[in-house]
């Protein structure tokens, strides 16, 4: 029997419209760090100053510094440009897949503004300093558990839908939706295991090398699950219909499906290759993300092959044209991050802007044309009219294309030479560039070519704005459309009488397998907090944990977003150990929570920063770099100097490190310290106040400087130690 | 490096319910067909035109 029923394209148009307005907002937070990387501490007589100094004077202040847009620029273009470009897509294919409408309108409606106030509190909450302190997972807990909520309310919706469809078979792109949601619920619950300070902080429960692998573990699994897996849905239903022929072939899409989700989760630790992580574990990235070679192009192939024989339409259909360009952007990265997981081109381009440019050829090329495709081809159906100009929608693609080259080409020298430049010796050993600065500022002509790749994307996104609003103005949307379908023939004997628990009865493989899930689910909530405790035990005896002022000026570290530009991690290379120190020991990261490795070197390494200046220089030179450092691309951190430093949390804070297993109780500061921290705190100030004095500086010894200061004198002090130790 | 098998048992966690989709999915057929599916998700054919009784078809509003 036909039965007639309505798709819903009202939820469909929300979700496209927040896409580009997020869209938007996300780039163009990234051409204001782009700008301000590269013309940062501008002095006034440059003839550029007045066309830099909006960007330059964010970087002034204290909310809008590189340190805390960056996050902001991550998680705009990933959660909200591209997220909202998963949903939109997600609920426009699944309803003509499964020939029905969302399992409730309700629900969609929920997880739409849902959505929208996790963007919001992001918006609000990173700029302001409230953070975590790992990538692409900064945002605090309490937005941590409504994105859970809002994703369980998403999946309820999708499998909702799923169960009272009208197609019996599931078409490739709904598997791909299917196992996006169900990996990234299991990584943002895993890597947000975290123990609350108060309303606005919390830390980390693992520490160090383990914070480090289960961040890697969720961050490259959210390229994986969020940047790749959806979008491959997307692609499988929108370049056919775009194209109007099937897919090239079937077999291929579902086998290469299969391979690419059992293949991808264990490729996180290639983002540690030469780090403190155990060798094993890195060897054991390479390995998948080289096997992951096959999958991911056979995808590529797959849908450049869906266009042999009309490709002469796409010389005339810019929505192909935006197609063409994403799935060969995905073949280009979804090769070179192999290659990049390889140890002898990870050494070279890891901590480099070769990284930046390669995610960029990802996020600008494969997500945001595939978007940008989505949007062409959607707006006009939705609103039961034609593109308004086709014209503008090819120019639109010809200066989005044009900004990715710009964007990518000069990073990927950039990143190559400096890379070079920091290993390069003269004839007698010594490194020829001692002074780390002057490899960044040799590398300043492609940082400017960068920013103009992002002002030429950027634009080509307010063409398609324009574009949009002439399109909808000249149709009227679509809101329910009509559609029919017979409806699915159920099995008879499934549907009398006792239909719950026969369902379950005659699936026993499906019964094991939730029991499993919920079996898992309590056992490592139960295991968890026991096993990491117990893997605080000290590996090296010279290893304290950190004074309650260097605890807080951790804190600062983090909520400044440090560790954007500055690593702490020394890799075990000549070049590496000559500039910066002895190199990276597992053992003196477990009392970090979270771990602060960084991925992307502007600055110098931090590792190894203790005792390596006077109190005076970190003093002057966190108020104005350049004093310090000519040249320097550093913003200055007057708000330091100007606020003072909250000791009302300093006991939960030592109580939380307690409960989390490191040994406040024992030597050097013994039991019930959590009561006396502050007392000890105000000690250690008065020292580096007293210290700053012998250098002519007045310094107040309850400002949050000087709790950055006891930091960073002792960031790898502890080793030293242990070295002068041994020698006596 | 504990957390390895947190990690472990997670991830393994996901790939069996992914295996068992997949047997599942097997099982039921899903990929008898490797050709239909993908020329049948291209026909999105509009309902023909409603009765005379039907209310009005298309509820649009131009927002």
């Amino acid at each position: 029997m036909t039965e007639r029923f309505q798709y819903d394209n009202r939820i469909v148009k929300n979700f496209l419209f927040v896409t580009i307005l997020w869209g938007i907002v996300g780039m163009l937070v990234g051409l204001i760090i782009a700008t301000q990387m590269v013309a940062q501490n501008t002095p006034p007589d440059a003839w550029y100053y007045w066309i830099v100094r909006p960007f330059t004077w964010l970087g002034e202040l204290e909310w809008t510094k590189f340190g805390r847009l960056r996050p902001l620029h991550t998680n705009a273009v990933i959660f909200a440009f591209v997220g909202n470009a998963i949903f939109a897509g997600a609920y426009y294919s699944l309803q003509r897949l499964l020939k029905a409408r969302m399992f409730s309108d309700a629900l969609s409606a929920i997880h739409f503004w849902g959505w929208q106030l996790i963007i919001v509190l992001a918006a609000v909450t990173l700029p302001l300093g409230m953070t975590t302190g790992k990538e692409y997972a900064e945002l605090e807990w309490p937005i941590d558990i409504l994105i859970t909520l809002i994703w369980v309310v998403f999946g309820v919706n999708m499998f909702g839908t799923i169960v009272k469809r009208r197609e019996r078979h599931l078409y490739v792109a709904i598997w791909f939706y299917i196992a996006t949601w169900v990996t990234v619920a299991m990584l943002h619950i895993v890597n947000s295991i975290e123990l609350p300070i108060s309303l606005t902080k919390s830390y980390s429960w693992y520490a160090g090398v383990q914070d480090a692998l289960v961040q890697w573990w969720y961050g490259h699994n959210a390229v994986a699950f969020f940047l790749t897996t959806p979008f491959l849905g997307l692609m499988y239903y929108f370049l056919p219909k775009a194209a109007n022929r099937p897919v090239y072939s079937y077999k291929l899409s579902i086998i290469h499906f299969w391979a690419l989700i059992f293949l991808y989760i264990w490729a996180g630790p290639h983002h540690l290759i030469y780090s403190a992580l155990p060798d094993w574990a890195q060897s054991l990235g390479t390995v998948f993300s080289i096997m992951l070679i096959a999958p991911s192009w056979g995808g590529m192939l797959n849908g450049l092959l869906t266009l042999r024989g009309a490709w002469d339409r796409v010389r005339e259909d810019p929505v192909l044209k935006f197609m063409v360009v994403a799935i060969t952007a995905y073949g280009m990265s979804t090769l070179e991050g192999p290659l990049l997981s390889t140890k002898f081109l990870n050494g070279i381009a890891h901590f480099t802007d070769w990284i930046i440019a390669h995610v960029h050829i990802g996020g600008i090329g494969w997500n945001g044309f595939l978007t940008f495709a989505l949007v062409y081809w959607l707006v006009p159906r939705m609103y039961g009219t034609k593109l308004y100009s086709v014209k503008l929608a090819n120019a639109h693609f010809w200066i989005g294309t044009l900004g990715i080259v710009f964007y990518a080409i000069p990073l990927y020298f950039a990143g190559f030479f400096q890379s070079l430049m920091w290993k390069q010796f003269t004839p007698d050993g010594f490194l020829v560039y001692k002074n780390f600065l002057d490899t960044l500022l040799q590398i300043k002509y492609a940082y400017w070519l960068r920013a103009l790749g992002g002002l030429l994307y950027l634009i080509g996104a307010f063409i398609m704005v324009y574009n949009v609003v002439k399109t909808v103005k000249a149709g009227r949307l679509i809101a329910n459309e009509d559609a029919e379908a017979p409806a699915l023939e159920k099995n008879a004997p499934e549907e009398a009488g006792g239909y719950w628990h026969r369902w379950i009865e005659r699936r026993p493989f499906q019964m094991l397998l939730l029991s499993l899930v919920l079996v898992a689910i309590g056992g490592i909530f139960e295991m968890v907090p026991t096993f990491l405790v117990k893997s605080n035990i000290p590996t090296i005896a010279s290893v304290k944990p950190y004074t309650p002022l260097e605890l807080h000026g951790r804190d600062i570290y983090v909520r400044e977003g440090c560790y954007t530009c500055h690593s702490q991690m020394i890799r075990p290379f000549r070049s590496e150990t000559e500039r910066y120190g002895e190199y990276a020991k597992a053992g003196e990261f477990i009392y970090d929570h979270p771990f602060q490795w960084g991925s992307k070197r502007t600055g110098p390494d931090l590792l190894r920063q203790g005792g390596k200046y006077p109190h005076s220089w970190h003093y002057y030179h966190m108020y104005d770099p350049t004093s310090m450092s000519p040249g320097s691309l550093m913003p200055p951190y007057h708000h330091l100097y100007e606020h003072a430093l909250d000791t009302t949390t300093t006991r939960a804070k030592i109580e939380a490190m307690r409960t989390m297993g490191v040994p406040y109780d024992e030597e050097p500061y013994g039991p019930g310290f959590a009561e006396r921290a502050n007392a000890h705190l105000s000690e250690q100030s008065a020292v580096i106040v007293a210290g700053l004095k012998k250098d002519g500086i007045e310094a107040q010894a309850d400002k949050e400087i000087i709790a950055l200061i006891a930091y960073l004198q002792r960031l790898g002090t502890d080793i030293k130690v242990k070295e002068t130790a041994a020698t006596r | 490096m504990s957390v390895i098998f947190l990690l472990i048992a997670a991830s393994t966690v996901v790939a069996l319910v992914f295996l068992g989709l997949f047997v599942r999915a097997v099982r039921s057929g899903q990929f008898d067909d490797d050709r239909s599916p993908a020329v049948r998700m291209l026909n999105d054919h509009a309902p023909a035109p409603r009765a005379a009784e039907a209310p009005s078809t298309n509820e649009t509003t131009d927002r």
